[in-house]
Order: C-alpha cells, then sequence, then structure tokens
C-alpha cells in the first residue's frame, strides 16, 4: 500500500554557497523554513519539486521534506531536518546564529 | 620531511586549474551537478547538511609548522574560525562555499597541500602510526613506505575507478597505533633475520560488516611492496563487486573468495607484475628515506623537568597522560587533546592551531601529527622545554590531561554535519565527557576508548572501541546500540553488540553504569577495562545495562 503522502516543504542547498534553501509560495528561496510554502496535496507537491529541480543553476539536491503548520509557518518534521534548518547541535553556528542576526 | 616535487607542484597547480574552470562552468550553466558531482568529489569536495564541506589531506597525519598555519589560515578567512581533525588523519572544513574553494585549494598548494584523493572510489590517504620516526619501540619510521605508496597511488590510471574506496595503513612498530587491521591493506615493518620487510593484511574495515584483516603475505621484502600492492589492488579491482556497493570492498571480496583464492591470485598477478620494476621504485623509496632523516636531537639533558613534575600537580597530570617514549633520550613524544571537556572532538580553532605550529616550530623542529583518535602530536620535544610548553597548551585551551582516557573520545561528526548519519554523536561525546567530568573517576578508570558513530558506516571507529557507541534512527528518533571487547590495537577485536539500544537521553547514565561496574569487577587498579572485559566477559556490563533479567528477555520485553 503506498504510503500517504505526509505535508512536505521542497528543500535544497544553494548551490553557490551550500546554503540549506526553501522554496516559498512565490518561487524564490529563503533561508528559513518558516517562509517555506508548505504543501498537503502529493500532486502539487510534485510540481513544485519539478520546478525546483529546473533550478539547476541556483540549487542542488533538491527534494521534499517532511514539515508541519507551526505559529511562525512550516517547522520541520524529522530529525535530520530541524539541524538542517537551524544548524548543528554541538555548537552555537550556522543558522540559528546567522538567521538571528540576520 | 619530504617537501612536495616540482611534479607534485605542477600536477597540483593544474588539477586547481581545471578544477576552477569546472566550477565556472557549473555556476554557468554549462556542467549538471551530474556531471560536476564526480569532478568535485575528485577534489575532496562534499556536499554536507549545512554546506560544502572541504576534506584536505594530511598523508600520514605528518605536517609542519607552516602547513598547520595555513589550516588555519583557512579555517579563519573561508570558514569559521576552526577545523575538524579526522578518523583518518586528514582536517575537514564544514563551511567553505563553492565560489571559495577554488582559493581554498590554491592556498593550500603553497604549501604543498591538496585535496586530490580524500574522496572517491581511489586509493586514499595512506595513514601511518602518529608517532612514526619518533617511537622509542619503532622498528623502522613507516613514513617512507607511505610516501612512496601516496606517490605511487596518486592518479595512478589503473586505480581511478575502482569498486569502492581504498584504505592503506602502515605501522613500523610491534605495538599497533594505526588500527592496520581494520584496512583494506595493513602494512607492518617487520624484520627477520636482521632483514626488514613488510607483513601485508587484507580485508580489514569496519563499516555495516566490520572485518579483522588476514595475514596475505607473513614477510615480504621491502624491494617488493610496490608490486605486490599493486597486485593486490588489482585483483580486487576485477574481482570486487561492482554491484552493490555494500558489498564492493576487498574485506567482502576476502569472504566470498577465501583468503586462499584471494593470495593464488595476488602471487600469480605479483609474478607478472615484478619484472618490470626493475629499480627505480627502490631508488625512489632510498630518496624519501633520506628526507625523512630525523633532525639532530641535541643533548639529553632535562633541565627543570623533574623538579617541575614534584612540583606543579597539574603538569604531574599532564605528563602522566600526554606523554609517550621517545627514541632519543631526554626527549618525550607530547600528545596534545583535542579533548577538551565537553568539547566536539577533534575541532581546533585557528588559534589553536597557530599556537601548536608556534610550540612545534620553537620547541619541536617544526613538525606535527595528526592521530586517527583526533589528536595533535609533537614528536619530537626535549624534556626540559616541557613545563613552558604546558603552560603555553594551557593558555589556549589545550592542556587536557586526558589522552587515552574514557573522555578522549573518538566521534564522528554524526548528524550535526554528515549527510549519511542516522543520529548525533558530537553531543554525545561531550555529554559524556562532562558527565565523566562530574563523577571524578575519569583518573582511576584509567585507558579506556570510546568510540561513537553517528551511522552503520562507523567513521567514528565503534567496532573497535572497548565501549562502542552506534547511533541509529528508530522510527525518526534517535537510538544507540553498545558493543563491548573491541580493540584498535595488534589484539584487535570487533566489539559484541550488548543487546537493545538506548535512547538520546539514556545513553549517558548507560555508558555511566558500564564505567562503574568496571570499577566494581576489576581485579585491582592495574587491570585496564579492556583486560577486565576480556576476562568477565560481557555479561556483568549487561546486568549493569539491563538489570538482573538477560538482554534477551529485555528485547523480548521491548518487542
Amino acid at each position: 500500500m503506498a504510503r500517504e503522502f505526509a505535508p512536505s516543504v521542497v528543500t535544497a542547498n544553494d548551490l553557490a554557497l551550500g546554503d540549506v534553501v526553501y522554496l516559498a509560495a512565490d518561487g524564490s528561496w529563503t533561508r528559513r523554513i518558516g517562509e517555506a510554502e508548505l504543501m498537503t496535496q502529493e500532486a502539487q507537491a510534485q510540481r513544485r519539486l519539478a520546478f525546483a529541480e529546473a533550478q539547476s543553476e541556483a540549487v542542488i539536491g533538491a527534494y521534499l521534506a517532511e514539515a508541519r503548520p507551526g505559529p511562525d509557518g512550516p517547522e520541520p518534521a524529522r530529525l535530520r531536518e530541524r539541524f538542517r534548518s537551524a544548524g548543528p547541535s554541538n555548537r552555537f553556528h550556522g543558522k540559528q546564529k546567522d538567521l538571528a542576526h540576520a | 620531511m619530504p617537501r612536495h616535487s616540482e611534479f607534485d607542484a605542477a600536477f597540483v597547480a593544474e588539477r586547481n586549474r581545471q578544477f576552477r574552470a569546472q566550477v565556472q562552468r557549473r555556476l554557468a550553466g554549462s556542467l549538471t551537478e551530474e556531471e560536476f558531482k564526480p569532478l568535485r568529489l575528485m577534489n575532496g569536495v562534499y556536499l554536507q547538511l549545512h554546506a560544502y564541506m572541504l576534506r584536505v589531506a594530511i598523508p600520514y597525519g605528518t605536517l609542519d609548522a607552516a602547513q598547520m598555519r595555513r589550516l588555519a589560515h583557512l579555517a579563519e578567512k573561508w570558514d569559521r574560525g576552526y577545523g575538524h581533525f579526522t578518523t583518518r588523519q586528514n582536517i575537514q572544513f564544514n563551511w567553505p562555499k563553492l565560489t571559495d574553494i577554488p582559493d581554498m585549494l590554491d592556498s593550500l598548494a603553497q604549501v604543498g597541500m591538496h585535496a586530490v584523493q580524500t574522496s572517491g572510489n581511489t586509493i586514499r590517504n595512506v595513514t601511518a602510526d602518529h608517532f612514526a620516526g619518533a617511537a622509542a619501540d619503532e622498528i623502522a619510521d613507516p613514513r617512507p613506505v607511505a610516501e612512496l605508496l601516496r606517490q605511487w597511488s596518486s592518479d595512478h590510471p589503473e586505480f581511478q575507478f575502482l569498486p569502492r574506496k581504498f584504505k592503506i595503513a602502515v605501522t613500523g612498530s610491534p605495538r599497533d597505533r594505526a588500527v592496520v587491521k581494520a584496512h583494506d591493506i595493513g602494512i607492518r615493518i617487520v624484520e627477520r633475520d636482521g632483514e626488514i620487510g613488510c607483513c601485508i593484511l587484507v580485508g580489514g574495515g569496519m563499516g555495516r560488516t566490520p572485518m579483522i584483516g588476514s595475514v596475505l603475505r607473513e614477510f615480504l621484502p621491502m624491494e617488493d611492496l610496490l608490486p605486490y600492492v599493486e597486485a593486490v589492488v588489482g585483483v580486487w579491482n576485477l574481482l570486487g563487486r561492482r554491484d552493490n556497493k555494500y558489498k564492493s570492498r576487498i574485506k567482502i571480496t576476502v569472504h566470498e573468495h577465501g583468503i586462499d583464492e584471494i593470495r593464488r591470485r595476488v602471487e600469480e598477478r605479483f609474478r607478472a607484475l615484478r619484472p618490470s620494476f626493475a629499480g627505480a621504485d627502490q631508488a625512489l623509496l632510498r630518496e624519501i628515506e633520506d628526507s625523512f632523516a630525523p633532525p639532530e636531537f641535541g643533548d639529553a639533558d632535562e633541565g627543570g623537568f623533574a623538579a617541575a613534575l614534584s612540583a606543579d600537580p597539574a603538569f604531574r597530570a599532564w605528563c602522566g597522560r600526554s606523554l609517550a617514549e621517545h627514541r632519543a633520550p631526554g626527549h618525550a613524544i607530547v600528545q596534545i587533546s583535542l579533548k577538551a571537556r565537553g568539547a566536539t572532538p577533534g575541532d581546533a580553532t585557528a588559534e589553536q592551531m597557530r599556537a601548536m605550529a608556534d610550540i612545534a616550530e620553537r620547541h619541536g623542529h617544526g613538525e606535527l601529527r595528526i592521530s586517527h583518535e583526533q589528536n595533535v602530536i609533537l614528536p619530537h620535544i626535549r624534556k626540559a622545554d616541557l613545563p613552558e610548553i604546558h603552560a603555553e597548551l594551557a593558555r589556549h585551551g589545550l592542556a587536557t590531561a586526558n589522552i587515552g582516557l574514557a573522555s578522549d573520545i573518538v566521534a564522528c561528526p554524526g548528524m550535526d554535519y554528515c549527510t549519511l548519519a542516522t543520529a548525533r554523536s558530537i553531543p554525545i561525546a561531550q555529554r559524556i565527557s562532562e558527565r565523566l567530568g562530574e563523577l571524578g573517576v575519569e583518573s582511576d578508570v584509567g585507558d579506556l576508548k570510546i568510540r561513537i558513530s553517528g551511522c552503520i558506516n562507523a567513521c567514528g571507529h565503534h567496532h573497535v572501541g572497548h565501549i562502542g557507541i552506534l547511533g541509529l534512527d528508530r522510527a525518526g528518533v534517535e537510538n544507540y546500540q553498545i558493543t563491548l571487547g573491541g580493540d584498535p590495537g595488534w589484539d584487535a577485536a570487533i566489539g559484541e553488540r550488548t543487546g537493545p539500544g538506548f535512547a538520546h537521553d539514556e545513553i549517558v547514565p548507560a555508558i555511566e553504569r558500564i564505567v562503574l561496574a568496571y570499577l566494581d569487577l576489576r581485579e585491582d587498579a592495574g587491570e585496564t577495562f579492556a583486560q577486565a572485559c576480556r576476562r568477565v566477559g560481557t555479561a556483568p556490563f549487561k546486568t549493569a545495562l539491563y538489570g538482573s533479567g538477560d538482554a534477551d528477555a529485555q528485547r523480548e520485553a521491548q518487542a
């Protein structure tokens, strides 16, 4: 039986910088998962993923990451995505620091 | 120390020029990621969770003060002020921009460093005993052999598309400090009837199928080394499986065909190859050996060393853990711990790298080593200079007196950085280290190797830890399995799993129970954890972990 589709965001890494990025509803790439477009329909998610994959000069490795709605926009549903959205937990650097100062 | 030859320098410069152009073409869209990925991997550039990662080779873990300063410069200018020394004696930069990497590689080339063959299905950085050229127990310095293999394997046309990566380690000492039994080829320099030669092991490895290497040839004359190693890699290159990457390493080839059949094929190939090695390799080896001539060690006067030992308890404690026996009277090998309490194992800041380079230059003939245990070594230090060196290290947070103790933990980057990881490793190491500090039992416990991997690929060497910890993903939650009884040395052993794993918040108390159980059951303070484990087996530790019911019952209860 096919697994039920879970709400997801499109994520990738910026080609030049390597930084984790998310696809926003307006088609731009954002550094914050909270600004990403959360998709609840599989067909829509696949369309947005195809749109992201076509931007191979801007990002690499686009994929769908499970997410859930939160008070400040989508939040990562999986542990790995939690680290990608915030940075490593061994020291205070990466997005958790960069975005706090942005 | 050997410097890059004109040939090396021209090769690296050309490779860097090519890579710079490849990056430009990728950014301009004329190379797809599919086309670019193998090119970047050939130059040590990975994509990790948060950023690109650049892995720089430190051949056989040996570098000089200028090279260490250059690593500090890279960390500061193009990264986030630190670098991460790895279990393969390399350094990784976790945050470079793709657009900066060509400049980083050019900067490295100025001091004879590069990132070639730090990735991909090639022969990787050849590793060696980190006490090479200094250890009192050494038969021969393993680095000339390692350097010969480095030159031979660099861009070797037959071995650029191997079934999988291939790792070689060399030791020149009866005590194995290079984990040679867990490498695709392990080379142990031995002496027989006054002749120096090599014992060749094959098929060791960690990962999801850990194996201890088998002896392929007990004694190989030194002049046969290159054709023999070429025969081993050549046989595997044709025989090794390319249909399943989990079965492609030579350990599986040896397992599937048997050591006798592999030996037969290698010997046959060796006989065919041997005549084509007409002596140029041996002339080169002599040249390399000359370039590794030890420095002039000077007088053996220990100066104020003994007085400082009796006067300063912190210095005494540090010496007790950090020094190893040097071959020259009045000298010591100094091990600098990169495992400060609660710190990330193997990380050093740019400032710390410069401090270590300065000390090496001032007191240690400019030489430094990186150990596979993620520490830094000053191989040639006069004992008279130790009090000053200790004080200088302490000023930079580098004087932790825990070498070989339970908090000298080896840990892979884990899920904090690595795309392959299934759980975090570093925070577990940090919390075990902190907890051991609170308990204050560490020096009483003594030698204990804790090794943590964040996935089955086992970069953190958990299989050969006295206590091994393997982080897995269980239904989206981090879960940690414990193994006991592993050993990385000449009596290499793969640890045995204790039973069900532990949650993220349970693993540190579990390790604490094992450590306290050891203190209870050891015969006396002279019996190390590893010895006690061999004597009593794992049963008492399982009881400490899971209670009096056996692990199988626990597993059933949890099923």
